[in-house]
């Protein structure tokens, strides 16, 4: 079980807080949807789960246990797989590389998302965005992890690409027991996907900041 | 007719169209220019290299029947005041000058790698340390730097190669260290961290990918401010001993003789070095053209 | 007579492949569209299939090492690259795809005002005015900078910037990039009616529902070719009323309406399969279909690249 337990996080000290006590969970072989208003944290949230941010109060927890170091030397729990991927791989590497930077690549999932033998000595200013995405969703799958959190993943894809990554994707939470966290604003795919789906609450900032905002609050109003 | 006219042609059911803008054929197209460049340039360098190493024997060879002779057919850059061919001391100046400058900018940009890397790759008071460091280098006047150390040094081509190398790291060290501190912080390396790699392979695989290309490039470009700055320091008395004919040595020596009207003994080998840097720096100017991804449109 | 009409157009790079070997690389291969004043046409495609290099090219943007072909008809006449040139930022605008377009170190009514001159309007200040009112941009924006605006006030002012002096051709490159839903609309809705008041609009998107919301045809990119121009309404139900099998594909791939992925990728100009360019995925290929590039033919209201689709009653 990935959870995040009263996650507070603001950018710095004196700052708005962007998260204010959130609880999430996302289960083995269960896909949660999370949505919101854009610029309220969904993609905070991301990096809050993924561990390239830390809460300012609060715990990310895997199966209660806190997730291992940074300076581990094996691939992080909970992987995460961004928006933007001509940013999230070194425009120096040949794609092959990129592959195998986390093992030996498995052909079969290569395969199922189309990613052709003939890229492998490409470099990625070669390739498109959508070409680029699958590559990125393969390098998470390909680490083995068994939560992922997909932030906005097909937002820039066209409907083809983005059914097909979402279908292997979701082959690897039903097969794999993988836990998906899905962040998204379009609803129709949310509906094809998500098992259920979280709203992010929007946040209510006072003047003087204070640790506790006027209105109680809950992030896990579980609406389908 | 090229495919795509003639694919043209059969989508719209018509017969083959001429293409309607061909470009004109260049007999050099640009990248064949940038190689004909760093290909001429190396040459005239090795040239000098070459000759610089077969003529050592006769730059010695005193003839004083023949002194400050004007440039001639057999003696096309004159003699000296010891009937010195000054075309093959020129040469064999410029041969020890590059030697020495080579050796020289390849320390300072070696310097230069392993304080960017650590800079990017160390964190962030490291990465303040090395910028101080740097910013103290380059407030220091260039050349007093030089004379200082290399006087501590204690002259000769020793004191030499050691103050060029000690002061030319700064400027190479704050271009590597913006590259560094970008790969440093991007999101393919927090993937890498991700993924289980720790800080030395992810120096190793990713840092030094970007940085290498720079640093190359950077290195040549060094060349030509370290043979100038070996030739200052000999010039100056503070270089090579005055028996080497350094470059800046045979400057040197010349100056007495300028007012006597042996132009030929201080233009000459001047011109000689100019061109010897020139050709260096044409050669770094184009590898970093090539190394430039935008060079693949033409 | 359509305002803007481009026919068979192809594009070729001529680049570097690696040392100093040299190779074409043809990036369009035939893209054939035509846009009237008051319609809003939009270009969808997956990314990689050249959609982009259209709004490039008519716009006259193109890189030194572009070869084209084919034809581009502007008003009736030839759009040459000289007359590109003259026409842009005046009769002809591109909005661009991100706010970063847009000068970080001048305020925004700067920027206007001097797009404004450029497009050789007699009062720029005037013009610069009128165009944010028209995006219902109050007049003290003008004052601030990029950065102090939202992200939908910045989308705006950049159309606004891009369209001053009513164009008669808009080409809006992906101007929806990742945003969110609510901002699409705002922007899309915005395009719409600039069409309404007599513009012609391309609209270049991979978004196909977006696209559909505000367009009255549908021109369909795949790998550097136009393979179906539909109305609107004809991506509909179960998408019988589309005809390429690769606009089939993309309905069905949504996830309201079927959810299905094809399998495989669009191939890249430098492996480009020969005869239709779909072969390698289409559900329908039979032997002809690998022998040449099929030409354009009017299926019903749309215009079609496919030997295999069938001709219907309209």
């Amino acid at each position: 079980m990935l959870e995040a337990r009263d996650l507070w996080f603001r950018y710095r000290r004196g700052a708005r807080w962007v998260l204010a006590g959130l609880d999430l969970r996302v289960a083995p072989g269960e896909v949660v949807g999370l949505r919101g208003p854009s610029g309220q944290g969904k993609t905070t949230v991301a990096r809050l789960l993924a561990g390239y941010l830390q809460p300012a109060r609060g715990h990310v927890l895997i199966d209660g246990a806190p997730p291992p170091a940074a300076t581990s030397r094996r691939p992080q729990p909970v992987q995460l797989v961004s928006q933007h991927p001509e940013l999230a791989v070194d425009p120096r590497w040949r794609l092959a590389e990129i592959l195998a930077e986390v093992g030996d690549p498995d052909p079969s999932l290569l395969a199922s998302l189309s990613i052709a033998p003939g890229w492998r000595d490409r470099f990625p200013n070669e390739l498109s965005g959508g070409e680029l995405q699958r590559i990125t969703v393969a390098r998470a799958l390909l680490s083995a992890a068994p939560y992922v959190v997909a932030d906005e993943v097909s937002a820039m894809l066209d409907p083809i690409t983005q059914a097909q990554i979402w279908h292997v994707l979701l082959d690897r939470v039903r097969r794999h027991r993988l836990g998906l966290l899905a962040i998204c604003h379009d609803d129709s795919l949310l509906h094809a996907v998500a098992d259920r789906v979280v709203d992010l609450p929007h946040l209510v900032t006072r003047p003087d900041n204070q640790l506790r905002p006027p209105a109680p609050l809950s992030g896990t109003r579980v609406t389908t | 007719m090229s495919a795509a006219s003639d694919a043209l042609g059969r989508l719209r059911g018509n017969p083959p169209q001429p293409v309607a803008t061909e470009i004109a054929h260049r007999p050099l197209d640009r990248r064949r220019r940038t190689l004909v460049q760093i290909g001429a340039g190396t040459a005239l360098i090795a040239a000098i290299v070459v000759a610089g190493t077969v003529l050592s024997a006769s730059a010695e060879l005193t003839d004083l029947t023949a002194r400050r002779l004007p440039p001639s057919l057999a003696h096309p850059f004159g003699t000296d005041w010891l009937g010195r061919d000054m075309l093959a001391r020129t040469l064999v100046g410029l041969r020890l000058s590059l030697a020495i400058g080579t050796l020289a900018a390849t320390v300072s940009a070696v310097i230069a790698l392993l304080l960017a890397a650590a800079a990017g790759a160390l964190g962030r008071r490291v990465d303040t340390a090395v910028s101080w460091l740097v910013d103290l280098f380059l407030a220091i006047p260039h050349l007093v730097l030089l004379i200082l150390i290399a006087f501590a040094a204690g002259r000769g081509a020793r004191g030499v190669i050691i103050a060029v190398a000690v002061t030319h790291w700064p400027s190479l060290t704050r271009l590597l260290r913006g590259e560094a501190r970008r790969v440093a912080a991007s999101d393919y390396v927090a993937v890498a961290q991700r993924l289980g790699h720790g800080g030395w392979w992810v120096a190793r695989r990713h840092l030094l990918a970007h940085l290498v290309p720079h640093f190359t490039v950077g290195l040549v470009l060094l060349f030509p401010h370290a043979i100038l700055h070996e030739a200052a320091l000999s010039f100056l008395g503070l270089g090579l001993s005055p028996h080497a004919p350094a470059i800046g040595i045979i400057l040197s020596d010349a100056m007495r003789y300028l007012s006597a009207g042996a132009w030929w003994l201080a233009v000459l080998p001047g011109l000689a070095l100019l061109t010897v840097v020139k050709a260096v720096d044409t050669v770094g100017e184009n590898l970093r053209a090539l190394a430039d991804p935008h060079s693949v449109h033409e | 007579m359509s305002l803007l009409s481009v026919e068979g157009f192809a594009l070729t790079f001529l680049q570097y492949a690696s040392g100093l070997r040299r190779r074409r690389l043809e990036v369009i291969s035939g893209l054939d569209l035509d846009v009237d004043a008051g319609e809003l046409v939009a270009v969808v495609g997956a990314s990689g299939s050249g959609k982009s290099l259209l709004a490039h090219a008519l716009l006259g943007l193109l890189p030194s090492n572009a070869i084209e072909t084919g034809r581009i008809t502007y008003d009736g006449s030839p759009l040459d690259a000289a007359r590109r040139r003259a026409l842009r930022g005046r009769e002809i605008a591109l909005i661009p795809q991100s706010v970063t377009y847009l000068d970080p170190l001048a305020t925004v009514g700067t920027q206007a005002r001097r797009s404004a001159e450029l497009a050789g309007t007699a009062d720029p200040a005037a013009a610069a005015r009128v165009a944010f009112r028209r995006l219902d941009l109050a007049d003290d924006i003008a004052g601030r900078y990029p950065h102090e605006l939202s992200g939908g006030m910045a989308r705006r002012v950049l159309t606004a910037t891009a369209t001053i002096g009513t164009p008669r051709l808009v080409v809006a490159d992906e101007p929806t990039p990742g945003l969110h839903p609510a901002m699409v609309t705002e922007t899309l809705q915005g395009l719409r009616r600039m069409a309404e008041a007599g513009a012609a609009v391309v609209l270049i998107t991979h978004d196909l529902l977006a696209a559909l919301t505000v367009a009255d045809r549908v021109a369909v990119f795949y790998a550097g070719s136009t393979v179906e121009v539909a109305p609107t309404a004809s991506f509909a139900g179960d998408g019988a009323a589309l005809h390429h099998p690769y606009t089939r594909a993309l309905w069905h791939a949504l996830p309201a309406h079927g959810f299905l992925p094809l399998a495989g990728a669009q191939p890249p100009p430098t492996d480009l399969p020969p005869g239709c360019l779909f072969t390698d995925r289409c559900p329908l290929v039979i032997p002809d279909c690998r022998r040449a590039r099929p030409a354009t033919r009017q299926v019903g209201p749309s215009l079609v690249r496919c030997i295999r689709a069938e001709a219907r009653d309209a």
